[in-house]
């Protein structure tokens, strides 16, 4: 099992799909690191040598932002929008969608499992009495 | 998708004449503007600018980090008091 970028430890599948265990490695990333590095997209990640492991280490360092460092960016940019009091800031501090979804129903990504309110299911879609 | 670059940001002509006039003579003064959709724009840091909500003009005091946000993100066009506790919820 090949380490590459920290704690990551993609297993015995096709290296373009372990490298998507990264956080931050998507699949066009994954292909566009492996063409760079010069791997075969279809080796499995175990089959990988030393020496092409620590190429794909060396571009991942150079060229991209993952993990810890990717994830600390995103948080920077949520804390800055709440800061400065953006609307969007203050829909991300109430836990609820940010980019205009309804929130009448859904939105159960953002707000989790959904609570019951008492005389709430019966008035959706109901003429009003 | 984004506004393209060749156009530059979207500033209201009317504001920017104000902001400029500013920027030009004595500065402290509040601008009121109703031109929510107008980009924040460098020029802009360190002024006060009243952003209509519907209602009234929000004074928001403009800060580095705002600059490439829209003027209305800052004044929220609604106001949510809460839920209605449990109790008081029949009828």
């Amino acid at each position: 099992m090949p380490r590459i970028a920290g704690v990551d430890i993609p297993g015995n599948k096709r290296v373009n799909v372990s490298l998507q265990y990264i956080y931050g490695v998507g699949p066009s990333l994954s292909e566009q690191l492996l063409t760079v590095a010069g791997i075969d997209i279809t080796k499995k990640a175990n089959d990988l040598t030393e020496e092409e492991i620590n190429r794909l280490r060396e571009y991942i360092d150079k060229e991209c932002r993952v993990e810890g460092d990717l994830r600390k960016e995103v948080n920077m940019n949520i804390t800055r929008l709440m800061e400065i009091g953006s609307y969007r800031g203050s829909r991300h501090r109430h836990r609820l969608p940010v980019r205009g979804q309804r929130t009448r129903t859904n939105a159960r990504t953002k707000r989790g499992r959904p609570q019951t309110v008492a005389g709430r299911g019966r008035r959706r879609g109901m003429a009003k009495k | 998708m984004g506004r393209s670059i060749k156009k530059g940001p979207y500033v209201d002509a009317k504001l920017m004449k104000k902001i400029d006039a500013i920027a030009a003579s004595g500065e402290r003064k509040v601008i009121k503007t109703w031109a929510r959709a107008s980009t924040i724009i460098p020029e802009m840091v360190g002024m006060t600018i009243a952003v209509h909500d519907g209602r009234r003009h929000v004074p928001i005091f403009i800060t580095e980090n705002m600059v490439g946000h829209r003027l209305g993100e800052f004044a929220p066009t609604r106001t949510f008091k809460g839920h209605v506790a449990k109790s008081d919820r029949k009828r």
